[in-house]
Formats: structure tokens, sequence, C-alpha cells
């Protein structure tokens, strides 16, 4: 197969939307936090717990949009240890977060192990079947790419345009970027940075862990251990790719996954025969960090990013 | 709620907290045994006996606490300077794989040449890891927290490769591990006899080391001051870049040690599952030891307990073993938040 071949196929599109979309969530999610000025390193804990409470909960008998709101209302959950520890108390957002990714994944991998003592292999589910939408599907390449996806994906360029929106056109929008920008300015207009920063860290954690779900509600239909993989971490520099704004972001989630499923086509091709394949395996963690040291000269940071604030302090 | 700085903590302030602290771990373990179906004190009792309930339980935990005392120097070193370092697992891989390289034949050389040649190279190779990063951080602004995290995947899959090619054992049977060491450099057991290898003495000398660079050298009091305030430290004529840069060099060090311990001392051998993570608990149990480098080896001493024991436990009691990183977590959780509690008081507006 000749790299040209690759770019102009519409399977290899409709991977590259496939797999950033539990990148476009958690990176949403990650976005929301960091605008409020919350960093959360939580999320690849986050994005474990999600994929399995989604599923477990679809494996219990939910239909698959309740296996969805079971992961928002998990990722809610342990956003809301994480908005306690760093807000209100304002602990080091490092540890906080480091520390929150370990409980997050031991509690679910123990979970797991008490509600599936004797399983070798974990049971599957029926995940969500492509729903492809009538004429917009039959455009050549872009119909199967963009159009004939599951619904949650449709659900995650939605949430993109859904939180733009927000962000910039509501007051409540306005209140979450100034809260990361200048929270002394929010406080001055009587508004709670607190109530600000800890919502928008729940709130951002439950897109995380939706993230976390679509991975075995969507896109695979089961749980492994090593699901995540480092998915989050990745996110974190989706942010600072998209500068902090939610129309970059998705692009650079979009742009990323692209690469990825090139780099999974490559390896059938006589560049895989010469190269091993763990150089490719490395590939998006070099193009992450390649995307922090490239933007990190243009970088917007929220000025409050990982700032605490206490009122009445100056 | 505000904060209130405390002047004059008494007693109960200071140690209360962090007393609850251990406490609340052990509750919140005792309700998930509770709901996997397992008495809390037995699940305890089977904890501890595990972990020290005979010679061979308590040699096994001090093995297990020595790469753990190394990764906890490390994240010590570098979280006193505020290097938010979470890549001591990849510094860890690095040291391990040049104790493979130079240590399976490579160099034919006597122990007392050869082991020091070992450490000190395996040193270089970790301090290098994180010297990427650390550079990124200084020249170019990019926060080391996600970099570090990201080169752990870089240097797992970089390991993989060499073992199923350049580092390949030929009478592996296809198992992705390296040859075995030479003899001359596999590190001796401290008493003939007990399965504990000098790796741990190695582990303690570091701790005292550590100890000392930090309260009696200049590169210690500026890592303390970059770490307190960089803008202060710069102000006061420190070198904040420099100081950050060593570091990086002491930190990386100090996590490869561990791969090099392990290898050396107790896998003879370069494996993919050399590390369950001990990077990551590196960084619970620096924290849990407030950064202090003689408290890492307790906490050390102690995260290892609880591994070693959980694992006994859970073929006694069925519960799993990742109560074990349960503990850890929370206890890294509300730990960080009692010493907040220590020195300050929670008031209503």
């Amino acid at each position: 197969m000749d790299i040209l071949d690759i770019l102009l196929s519409a399977s290899f599109w409709a991977a590259a939307i496939r797999i950033a979309s539990p990148l476009i969530f958690a990176t949403i999610g990650e976005l929301i936090c960091e605008r409020a000025g919350v960093l959360n390193l939580g999320i690849e804990g986050i994005m474990v717990a999600g994929a399995f409470a989604g599923w477990i909960a679809v494996w219990a008998g939910l239909p698959l949009w309740g296996g969805v709101a079971v992961a928002m209302l998990t990722g809610m959950a342990l956003g809301f240890v994480h908005a306690v520890l760093s807000v209100p108390f304002g602990l080091s957002q490092h540890v906080v977060g480091v520390g929150l990714t370990l409980l997050a994944t031991a509690l679910t991998f123990y979970t797991y192990r008490v509600v599936l003592p004797e399983v070798s292999s974990p049971p599957k589910i029926e995940a969500f079947q492509a729903l492809p939408i009538p004429l917009l599907s039959d455009i050549p390449i872009l119909g199967p790419a963009l159009f004939a996806q599951t619904p949650l994906t449709y659900a995650a360029f939605i949430l993109v345009a859904l939180v733009a929106w927000v962000l910039y056109r509501t007051p409540l929008g306005l209140a979450v970027r100034a809260a990361g920008e200048s929270p002394a300015a929010v406080a001055a207009q009587g508004l709670s940075v607190t109530v600000i920063r800890m919502g928008a860290v729940m709130v951002g954690s439950g897109f995380m862990a939706v993230g976390g779900a679509f991975l075995t509600l969507s896109a695979f239909d089961s749980f492994f251990f090593e699901m995540v993989n480092g998915r989050g971490w990745i996110c974190i520099a989706l942010v600072v790719f998209g500068a902090w704004k939610p129309g970059k972001a998705l692009l650079g989630a979009v742009l990323f996954a692209a690469f990825d499923a090139f780099q999974i086509r490559l390896q059938q091709t006589g560049v895989g025969q010469v190269l091993p394949y763990q150089v490719f395996l490395m590939m998006p963690y070099i193009l992450s960090i390649l995307a922090l040291v490239i933007m990190s000269r243009r970088a917007e940071v929220p000025a409050a990013l990982m700032v605490p604030f206490n009122k009445g302090e100056r | 709620m505000r904060l209130e700085p405390i002047a004059n903590p008494t007693v109960l302030r200071r140690y209360g907290p962090p007393v609850t602290a251990i406490a609340a771990t052990f509750l919140v373990a005792a309700i998930l045994a509770l709901i996997a179906g397992g008495d809390p004190f037995a699940v305890f009792g089977q904890i501890v006996k595990g972990a020290v309930g005979s010679k061979f339980a308590l040699l096994e935990t001090l093995n297990r606490a020595t790469p753990l005392i190394f990764t906890g120097l490390a994240v010590a070193v570098a979280f006193r300077a505020k290097l938010w370092n979470i890549g001591a697992e990849a510094q860890l891989y690095a040291g391990a794989v040049m104790t493979a390289v130079l240590g399976t034949g490579m160099l034919g050389w006597p122990p007392a040449l050869l082991l020091p040649t070992l450490a000190i190279a395996a040193m270089l190779a970790g301090a290098l890891v994180l010297l990427i990063p650390a550079v990124l951080k200084v020249r170019l602004g990019v926060d080391e927290v996600v970099t570090t995290l990201l080169f752990n995947f870089i240097f797992l899959l970089f390991v993989s490769y060499l073992l199923e090619g350049p580092l390949k054992d030929p009478m592996g049977m296809g198992w992705p591990k390296s040859p075995r060491l030479i003899p001359e450099a596999r590190l001796p057991r401290i008493v003939e006899g007990l399965r504990l290898h000098w790796g741990f003495a190695l582990a303690l000398i570091a701790a005292v080391a550590v100890w000392i660079v930090n309260t009696r050298t200049t590169l210690g009091y500026e890592m303390r001051a970059v770490g307190q305030n960089a803008e202060a430290a710069r102000f006061a004529g420190i070198p904040v870049t420099r100081v950050i840069l060593k570091t990086a060099l002491l930190s990386g060090g100090l996590a490869a040690l561990a791969g090099f311990s392990e290898v050396a001392g107790l896998t003879g051998a370069l494996t993919l599952d050399l590390s369950p993570g001990y990077g990551y608990t590196g960084i619970v149990v620096a924290m849990l030891a407030l950064l202090h480098p003689l408290g890492v080896v307790a906490a050390a001493l102690f995260v290892a307990a609880i591994f070693v024991g959980a694992d006994s436990m859970s073929r006694a009691v069925g519960v799993p073993t990742y109560l074990a990183d349960i503990m850890l977590a929370s206890a890294l959780l509300f730990m960080v938040l009692a010493i907040l509690l220590t020195k300050f008081r929670v008031r209503r507006d």
C-alpha cells in the first residue's frame, strides 16, 4: 500500500475520527478545568475509572446511554475529590492529580477483581453501533469518515461546539474563564471563585470519564487494564497544543488521531518491515512532546493556572 | 471557608492530623475489605504477618523496599526543588538497561572495578533521561510533568525493542529478557545464606548521602531556595537554571540506581516487568516521608511491607491485592491534606 493510497482511503479517515473521539471528550474536560485555573492530572485515572464504570453498568443491564451517564457521574465524583483538595484547601495540583490517578486506577482494578473474581477474560457487551446519517454519509471519503460513526462520536463533536458556546457566549463561561485568568476580579463581582472552580473541575472530570467510557462502549466492547495507556497524558498535551481553545483542541485531537491511524497503517507497508514496531507505538508520545515544544513559545496559558485563590489575599 | 496560618502550633495540632490521616487510610481499607467480603481484622492481620511475620517475609520486605528507597529519594530530591519528576519509572529502566548492556560480558573486569562502573554508568543514563525534560523546562518552559510522564511510555517501548532486538537473550526461548549478567556484575548478598543483597545497603548509603547534600552543602541550600521561591532565589543571586539542571541529574541518577540494584542484585537480567510501577510508587514514598531523605527509608519500608503483606493476604483471605494500591494512594491524599492542617486552621467566612 502506498502512502497516498492510505491518505485517500475513507477507512483511514474514519479510523482517525474514531481514534480522536475519546481524546476529544477528555481534552475538552481538561480544557474546562484548566480554563478555570486547575490543572487536573487525575485525568488518566478518571479515564480508567470511566471506562470501567460505563462498561460494568452496561454489563449489569443498563442501556448504553445509561452507561455513559454512570461514567459521567463517576468522573464527577472523582473530580469532586480533586476539587476539594485543590480548590478550597489549595493543595499542590501536581501531587493531588497524580495521587488521584493512582487512587482512581487502584479503585477500578480492585472493583474489577471484586465484581469479576474468577474470569480469565472480561465479558463483552453490545457496544454502540455505527449510525450512518442519511445522504451525508454518501459523500465520498468525507461521508464515511464523519457521518457513519457511532452516536458517541457525534456527541463528542456536539460537545465541543456546546462548550465553546458556553465559554465564550454566556455569563457562566465568562465567569469560568475569569476564574482562570483573574480570580480576584471574579471575587470582586461577588461570585465565589471556589464554587466556580470546583464546578469546572467536576464537570471537566465527568467529560474525561466519558472519554474513557468511549473506549469500552464504542471503540471496543470490553474492559482491559492497560486500556487507557497514557491517553490522559496525551490529552494534557493536546490542551496546550490547542492553546486552551475548544476548536483548536478539537483540530489537534483529530490531527493527532490521523497521525496515529497513519502509523498503524504504515506498519503494514514496506516501512513497517524496516523499522521495529515499537518505533510506531512511540510516535503518539513523541508527537505529544513535540507539540508541547512547538507550542510552548506562543502558548496562552490561563494566567491563574495552578495558582490557588484565597479571598482577602492580594 | 478560608485558611488561617497558625503561629504557635500545639503538639496536638502538629501530630494530630498526620495520625488521623493514617487512621483514615486504614478505615477506607477496612470498608473496602468488608465490601469484598473480607474481615478487616483478618485482612490487616494477614498483611502484617505476610510483611514481617517470618524471616523470609521480612527479607522480602527489605528487598522490595530497596528500589522504593531509590525512587523515593529521586522524587524527594526533585520535588524539594519543585521539579516535578514523574518519570522515575523511565529513569529506573535507563539504569537497568545500562547495567544489562555493560554487565553481560562487555566489560570483563573484577567485581571491585565492575560494580562501581556499572552503578555510575547507570546513574549517568538515568540523569540523561531526566535532563531532556529539565532542559525543555528551563529553556522553553515546557511543563515537565507531562514530558516525564510521556517519557515513561516511550522508554518502556524502547526497552521492549531492545529485548526483542539487540539485547535479546539467544537462550531466552522467545521470552523477552536479556542474557544473564556475568557473575562479576552481580551484587553479592550482605550475609551469605540470607536473601538480601548489597543494593539495600547502597540504598541506605544513598539516603544518608542525600541527607548530607540537603543539609550540609550549598547545592542542598540552593535546591530548597529554588523550590520555595524561584523568583526570590534568582533575586538572591542563585543560578536557578543551573540548580534545576543539577537537581535533575541527581534525581535521575538516584532513580537509575533502582534499576541497577534490581538487575545486579535481584533478577540478574533485564526484563520488561522489572518494575511494577516503582517509579510511581516513589512519589507516594517521597510524600509520606515529607520529602525528607531519611524519612524516605522509613516510608519505603512501610510501603514495601504493605505490598508484600497484601500479596500473602490476598492468597489467604481472597481480597484483591489492589487494596494495597488503594491504601497507598489514599494515604498520599490524606497525608498532603493533614500536613496542610498542621500549619493552617480552617475558618468559616
